[in-house]
């Protein structure tokens, strides 16, 4: 990483200008190697230099991607032969001598999906993740697409995720594996086929197709599940897809229209229109947002967010056992109870023929190691559905940690009390689907656009502990 | 049959039994401790001493017969894949699973191969040289066969004269070393008379093998299995036709279950004091996962790992004096295969580095370490869960290994799921 300091005088000059605005006369020395493939073109008399877009290397070969309308004060330049030079100043990694309009904290599917609504919409982004794109819970996540309904807000949102993901279906690259596998709830008693018939009603009055299967249709559909379950509910357009690939996907779109990512950069602190490193470089922007997950809460006090951890387990391939996401009904009854530990039968294929086995929720785990009761107890679930899986080969298993909420709603929205600072963290086990719409209301709040949906369920002040207001 | 089950914790359990495993529960054993010795494989030895038991003179004859003759629990084929609690392993059969349950551990588990990725290595017919011999063993003919054997490491003139001896062709050996550092590995040898005795009955058969130093396979050609190989010797490169190429590049230790249960790892080898303690009170570990050093090392850092976890710690110290003979082999051997840094550039963009997930050598370049690798490429997400291309990558491009989960090895969701009793 590059250490050189921004000599004093010059950093205050910087903050003292707008710098979206300024032109910056140039000397004639010269001291850095800029890559042949940027686009460097002068404006007057060859005075000024813009650098649109592209990669340029500093002295001692650190890349630094440029931005679009960046100007670069105190560089000189000799065109031609590739060659312009800096001296006096050099920027860490090419941010902090720069501002933005939006710094994102949290380089996961969430932060990702927001980086590439803000670029899209013409926003100078930079984002920071203390570790890499998608490592958090983006990487422990099963990566479902999938509609719910436990309250209206809930199922606003994921359906128009769903749209929203339906739409890029095409744009995604191959090692997203985005597969409309379709989702069946399965019931194992006629109690649990009344709630199949339920959902059916509440999903068609709001246009969602889904198809109530009975006992033999779903042994038809899935042989591997056992015998003499009462039937499910097929809901079609759920899909699949391998997060931590749709996470780079939607941060390298970000990246291609000038946002600018650094990754191995723990934040210390936010607020005020600035985000704060490790190691004590300050990034400025108009806005910041905290998008760091079950991890928000470290840098935004007064949130009401606990980690939940979560289990899962892969297997060896196994083409053709299984063909839909499978998910017990009684995962409303016993996953979402929002205070005691709990597993729910939940198996997903995946593209390469794997199964992805999980689910459980524990509040009060903060470290990440495997729970061997925890692991029993979601396996054994999982085999009471499906007895084949216990002959299956398993892989591999991780946690995680989800950002839970107390009403299951993401918070999506200003922070009350720092007007610069936008909360989009809190989707607990849905954040893979709700991603997309999450940063299209959000940078809709940031613009004043009109959101397509209505925000208020899911606006953080109605979340704010009392404790902020001590 | 025993019951594999018994809730009774053994005094001194063994997981590997190889030479250091095999003298670990052996002088545990005589000294009245209640042992057990767990290994995948259907019979002791290890990877070393793999097969009939008189192919590996003397010393492999008197520890099998000890060890067979000692009161000791063997549950082989069996394999250990995961430490549901402190004190309690979980190890699973062809059709069974069971809890193992323990008051010290000696972990004893070897060491395998490491394999580079060069364009074509992934062709039938190139395998691993310690690989080969083991399937030679099991039935594999080679009479008449070419087989180049290439690589690093004395593993290769081994399995050279193995191979010679079942009737295959050895065109040339390739070691990737120089003959400078081969030369000063073999001074350093003369002050170790049973090396030389070895190197001298390993030389006779070698006699007529030519061996070329300063030399490695850069590329397999075939269009269904391998056919030739392409070597760079000293510099120049020549095409060999063969049947068969054994390549492996020295060792790497076994040290998943010493990570998974949190014993201090540097380097690549587990640290251990002087009682060969991990740095997790009663596990010890004894013979390749604290340092590449052979047999001689394994057997004598196995029954101080053994005495000692049966409190006999005067007898242990009695030994101290033959481990320091065989750590400076140990060093002599890290110094003199040391992977030249050429070997780095073996690759291509198309190479596949992870056989498991068909993840080219281009795909992991942009990635900065190896979790950011196998999040966004898969690589070392499949069922060889990284052995392979892990150690390849650690090479390559200077990664660090991740942290290490269960199950250690795939196991069967019925046994990772199984309730353990006390929990």
């Amino acid at each position: 990483m590059l250490k050189m300091q921004c000599a004093k005088p010059i950093r205050k000059r910087l903050r003292k200008r707008n710098i979206k605005r300024s032109r910056v006369p140039l000397s004639k020395t010269s001291s850095v190697i800029f890559a042949p493939s940027a686009d460097l073109t002068t404006e007057g008399k060859e005075e000024f230099a813009v650098l649109r877009g592209f990669h340029f290397k500093l002295d001692r070969a650190v890349m630094v991607p440029v931005q679009r309308h960046w100007i670069l004060s105190t560089l000189s330049v000799e065109l031609g032969k590739d060659r312009i030079g800096a001296r006096g100043y050099a920027l860490r990694d090419g941010m902090n001598a720069a501002t933005y309009d939006v710094v994102i904290v949290g380089a996961g599917i969430v932060g990702a999906a927001c980086a590439d609504e803000c670029a899209r919409r013409g926003m100078r982004v930079a984002v920071v993740d203390r570790e890499m794109v998608g490592s958090g819970a983006t990487a422990a996540g099963m990566g479902h697409i999938v509609v719910m309904d436990d309250s209206e807000a809930q199922f606003a949102l994921t359906r128009y995720s769903q749209q929203l993901w339906q739409a890029l279906r095409r744009d995604l690259p191959e090692d997203v594996e985005y597969d409309q596998c379709g989702t069946i709830w399965v019931a194992a008693d006629e109690e649990e086929m009344a709630e199949v018939r339920r959902k059916h009603d509440y999903y068609a009055q709001r246009g969602v197709p889904t198809l109530v299967v009975d006992s033999e249709a779903l042994q038809r559909l899935e042989p591997n599940l056992r015998d003499g379950m009462a039937g499910g509910l097929l809901v079609a357009e759920d899909a699949v897809l391998y997060p931590p690939c749709a996470a780079r996907f939607l941060m390298e779109r970000a990246q291609e229209l000038g946002a600018q990512l650094q990754l191995g950069a723990p934040v210390t602190q936010i607020g005020e229109g600035r985000v704060r490193l490790s190691d004590g470089v300050e990034i400025a922007g108009g806005m910041v947002v905290n998008a760091a997950g079950a991890w928000a809460p470290e840098l935004t006090r007064g949130m009401e967010i606990k980690k939940r951890k979560g289990h899962l387990v892969i297997t060896d391939r196994y083409p053709g056992f299984l063909r839909h996401q499978l998910v017990e009904l009684g995962y409303l009854k016993s996953a979402h109870s929002v205070t005691s530990d709990s597993v729910a039968f939940n198996v997903q294929p995946r593209r390469t023929g794997q199964i992805l086995i999980g689910s459980s929720r524990q509040y009060g785990a903060e470290h990440g190691e495997v729970d061997q009761a925890m692991l029993t107890r979601m396996l054994r679930r999982a085999q009471e559905y499906m007895p084949g899986l216990g002959q299956m080969s398993a892989v591999r298993t991780w946690t995680g940690f989800r950002a839970a909420t107390p009403d299951k709603l993401p918070l999506i929205g200003p922070w009350p009390g720092d007007k610069s600072l936008f909360l989009a963290t809190g989707h607990e086990g849905l954040g893979i689907t709700t991603s997309l719409a999450s940063a299209r209301i959000l940078v809709d709040q940031i613009t004043g656009a009109k959101p397509e949906i209505p925000i208020e369920p899911y606006l953080p002040s109605r979340a704010v502990k009392e404790v902020a207001h001590a | 049959m025993m019951d594999k089950d018994s809730q009774q914790p053994f005094d001194v359990l063994v997981i590997g039994a190889g030479p250091a495993g095999m003298a670990a529960a052996v002088r545990a054993a005589e000294r009245g401790g209640r042992v057990g010795i767990v290994d995948d494989n259907p019979n002791c030895g290890g990877q070393i001493w793999r097969g009939a038991e008189d192919d590996h003179g003397q010393e492999a004859t008197a520890w099998s017969s000890r060890l067979r003759n000692a009161d000791i629990t063997k549950l082989f084929g069996m394999r250990v894949f995961h430490q549901p609690e402190t004190g309690v392993l979980l190890a699973e059969g062809t059709d069974d699973v069971c809890e193992l349950r323990y008051t010290n551990l000696v972990l004893a588990t070897g060491a395998r191969e490491r394999f580079l990725p060069f364009p074509g290595w992934t062709l039938p017919n190139v395998m691993g040289a310690g690989g080969l011999q083991a399937m030679v063993k099991s039935g594999l003919p080679v009479r008449g066969k070419r087989v180049v054997v290439a690589g690093t490491g004395p593993l290769l003139l081994a399995v050279a004269a193995y191979l010679r001896k079942q009737g295959a062709e050895i065109p040339i050996i390739c070691e990737q070393a120089s003959w400078s550092s081969l030369a000063r590995f073999g001074v350093g040898l003369l002050g170790r008379p049973g090396k030389i005795t070895q190197g001298l009955q390993l030389k006779k058969e070698l006699a007529e093998i030519p061996f070329a130093a300063n030399s490695w396979p850069i590329g397999a050609h075939g269009g269904q299995v391998l056919e030739s190989v392409t070597i760079s010797r000293g510099g120049k490169t020549e095409v060999i036709a063969c049947d068969f190429l054994a390549c492996g590049f020295h060792l790497v230790p076994n040290v998943e279950l010493q990570s998974l249960l949190g014993c201090q790892i540097s380097g690549g080898f587990v640290q251990v004091d002087e009682f060969q303690q991990t740095s997790v009170q009663r596990v010890f570990c004894a013979g390749e996962p604290t340092g590449i050093g052979g047999v001689e090392l394994a057997l004598v850092e196995g029954q101080i790992a053994g005495l000692a976890a049966v409190g006999e710690k005067n007898a242990a110290q009695k030994l101290f004096g033959e481990r320091r003979e065989s750590h400076r082999f140990a060093r002599m051997l890290d110094r003199a295969f040391r992977l030249r840094p050429e070997l780095r550039s073996l690759p291509s963009a198309e190479t596949i580095v992870c056989r498991c997930e068909d993840v080219p050598y281009s795909r992991l370049q942009e990635h900065r370490s190896w979790r950011a690798a196998k999040l966004h490429s898969r690589c070392g997400m499949g069922p060889c869960q990284g052995r392979v291309c892990g150690p390849a990558t650690q090479f390559l491009f200077q990664w660090n290994p991740d942290s290490v989960r269960p199950p250690v090895f795939p196991a069967r969701v019925g046994s990772l799921g199984r309730v353990v009793s006390g929990l």
